[in-house]
């Protein structure tokens, strides 16, 4: 059990009660939380675990910043969704087109390492934001391929459709159907990327990373070549934020510019990172679920908030439930302030 | 004796050797060469004359945002993912201002209405200047030294003016007309260019003169060039580079404003995004330019602006794609931009 972890454990028993917890939830999710909305929320929350565990590899393990990391969502779902609006549907087509996805992500993130991480790791976050908005030009523009601002409508392989049954009658009162069929596949793959990536911080690779996050020159004094491991962090990085936008083209049946591309999304994730607490794996656990959760939550707290300001000038427009990122910004910057370990880190110190 | 003190060999001043000298002036060259090119593949010099003002005055105009990012920068380690929100603070301050204004801007008289534009400009100016300075205390002071967190405290701070402007101003795009005398065209050798084009590049050369007076000639350039290359020593001489760089950093916010107010009249329709938008053309040009260099930045905005209006011509999917390939092919060619920022430290 401890192997499966790779002996990282949560180290605090607030945080392994929670961890617990969300893995029941996620794990029971159809069950537990019956709904399609509950399904959406839930699946969203593990794509996004993954996405996240990916980006803290960079940002938290190895001090590297990147805004690139919705690129290469990105690259993973629109290389299913292509392959899937080209090619018969089935699993055949959809494999092809995540490992497409994923190994263009690799290279790609392998070409802008070696350029730009060679002189300081601040080019690399200018570098990786220029990129990765001429990217999301190019997606809106070649709309022959990609289908541009309206993005791609495809099917997905019959097994993973609502109207498929994998038995007749109900299980605790769930009709056992396609969809839920997608939703284990998503939750597996999700769980199984997450502890893969547990195991990559906690290899001799991932003492090194850190030690460059630590102290680059004296990586490079002991004899670790810091441009190979940076390239190769943010290589592997790419490929699993691929993998992860993989997976929610699949879930969602649907890719466009909004859901996979956006720089909201980037800063969902920045968000999500700090909140959770970089450096650790588990940080990304708990801000990718809180925050799905308070999107889902806080913004009908703003309208009711807004609602009975309404008399006021400019204070309702604050609560305004369209606002909310302004909170969550504030929020934002004051955890790098005062928290910079985040939610983990917090709970870890008081344990 | 005397002679017995002086060397036994005749001193040897070396000159700089010519590909030396050549090297120094090369983004120039790239410019000029960059400008024929364009003439060669558009084919037709009056089409080229227009494309040619216009790139120009994108360039003077993104130089106008970028010059504050770089100084910052070059003087204290301070890159500020935040400039974007000064530039769109900016433009709906400047265009506010203009609106107030009706009966000047709506006067054909070109006096009349650069009158209103300076007001506004000035508006905008004094506006970003104190969010600069309130953004410095409570966004960049607290994580001085600390790359990092400065990134992600400086994007937060972007992500929250933004939203601030949407409470301010509702949640519309704004329309930012031009002033009356500033529409329209004149036509210089046949080719049609645009009033507001010209506008820009003035304002561009000038405060590029000015700001080349001001870090060469004055105490206050004196002290920031200085700084740029060694603070401590700056420091330790007595001079409170902190003070210096408060002011330095609203200067730059103030410089970003301008360039919002002229971007936002270009651009006729004005956004929340508006800054965030062109800063992806502004980091590439601090970038090729060399961060911390101001005549880097003046060249890599030129190149800039005239490779996004060829190619815009030519080949219009690829005209963003063509700036990435710039940056690329510079970084190759000079990995710290082209005019390296060199710190004694």
């Amino acid at each position: 059990m401890l192997a499966l972890i790779s002996n990282d454990r949560p180290r605090s028993i607030v945080l392994s009660i929670l961890f617990v917890g969300i893995l029941i939830g996620l794990a029971g999710a159809p069950f537990l939380f019956p709904g399609s909305r509950s399904l959406e929320t839930a699946a969203r929350i593990a794509v996004f675990i993954v996405l996240v565990a990916s980006y803290d590899l960079m940002l938290g393990y190895s001090g590297i910043v990147s805004f690139a990391h919705t690129m290469f969502f990105g690259i993973g779902a629109y290389g299913v969704a292509i392959a899937a609006h080209a090619l018969p549907p089935g699993f055949l087509t959809v494999t092809v087109g995540a490992l497409g996805g994923i190994a263009l992500s690799a290279v790609l993130a392998v070409v802008i390492g070696l350029l730009s991480l060679r002189v300081r790791a601040i080019f690399f976050a200018m570098i990786t934001l220029a990129i990765a908005s001429a990217f999301a030009v190019l997606v809106s523009q070649l709309s022959s391929m990609t289908g541009g601002e309206d993005g791609l409508n495809y099917a997905i392989p019959h097994a993973l459709t609502p109207a498929f049954k994998l038995i007749d009658g109900r299980v605790f009162g769930i009709r056992l159907d396609g969809k839920v069929m997608n939703y284990y596949l998503v939750f597996t793959v999700s769980l199984a990327l997450f502890l893969i990536m547990l195991r990559i911080v906690n290899s001799p690779f991932g003492s090194v990373l850190k030690a460059i996050r630590e102290n680059d020159f004296r990586a490079e004094a002991i004899g670790y070549r810091v441009v190979i491991y940076r390239t190769a962090v943010t290589s592997i990085s790419a490929a699993i934020a691929a993998a992860a936008g993989a997976l929610y083209a699949v879930w969602l049946r649907y890719v466009g510019p909004d859901t996979a591309l956006s720089m909201e999304i980037m800063i969902d994730v920045l968000l999500m990172v700090v909140i959770g607490g970089m450096g650790t794996m588990y940080g990304a656990v708990i801000g990718a679920t809180v925050f799905v959760l308070a999107q889902n939550y806080l913004q009908a707290l703003m309208g009711t908030v807004a609602g009975a300001l309404s008399g006021v000038p400019i204070l309702p427009n604050l609560f305004n439930p369209d606002r909310w990122l302004l909170w969550l910004g504030l929020l934002f910057v004051l955890s790098v302030y005062f928290f910079p370990t985040g939610v983990v880190g917090r709970l870890r110190r008081d344990d | 004796m005397a002679t017995a003190l002086a060397p036994e060999h005749k001193p040897k001043i070396e000159n700089a050797t010519a590909g030396e000298r050549l090297s120094r002036h090369m983004p120039i060259l790239i410019i000029l060469v960059l400008a024929l090119l364009g003439l060669l593949a558009i084919g037709s010099p009056v089409t080229w004359l227009t494309l040619t003002v216009a790139g120009l005055a994108m360039g003077m105009m993104i130089f106008i945002m970028a010059s504050g990012l770089t100084i910052v920068f070059g003087l204290m380690d301070v890159i500020n993912f935040g400039h974007g929100a000064f530039i769109s603070v900016g433009a709906f301050v400047g265009v506010s201002v203009l609106a107030l204004m009706a009966s000047l801007t709506h006067s054909s008289a070109l006096a009349a209405n650069l009158l209103a534009v300076g007001v506004a400009v000035l508006a905008a100016m004094a506006a970003t200047a104190i969010m600069g300075y309130v953004f410095e205390r409570f966004i960049i002071l607290p994580v001085y030294g600390q790359h990092l967190k400065q990134i992600l405290t400086t994007m937060g701070g972007l992500i929250i003016v933004e939203q601030l402007i949407y409470v301010f101003w509702g949640p519309n795009q704004l329309y930012a007309p031009k002033p009356e005398a500033l529409r329209g065209a004149i036509v210089i050798a046949g080719a049609a260019i645009e009033k507001y084009r010209l506008l820009a590049v003035v304002v561009g050369l000038i405060l590029f003169a000015a700001m080349s007076y001001v870090m060469a000639k004055t105490r206050v350039g004196l002290m920031v060039r200085a700084g740029v290359e060694n603070p401590e020593m700056v420091e330790a001489l007595g001079y409170r580079i902190k003070r210096l760089f408060v002011l330095v950093f609203m200067a730059g916010s103030a410089l970003a404003g301008l360039g919002g107010v002229m971007w936002g009249l270009y651009q006729e329709v004005i956004t929340a995004e508006i800054g965030s938008q062109v800063m992806i053309m502004v980091f590439i040009v601090v970038i090729i330019g060399g961060l911390g260099s101001v005549g880097g930045c003046f060249a890599g905005a030129l190149m800039v602006g005239l490779l996004a209006n060829y190619t815009a011509f030519l080949a219009p999917k690829l005209a963003l794609v063509s700036n990435i390939a710039l940056m690329v092919a510079i970084l190759m060619w000079r990995p710290m931009g082209m005019y390296p920022v060199v710190k004694a430290k």
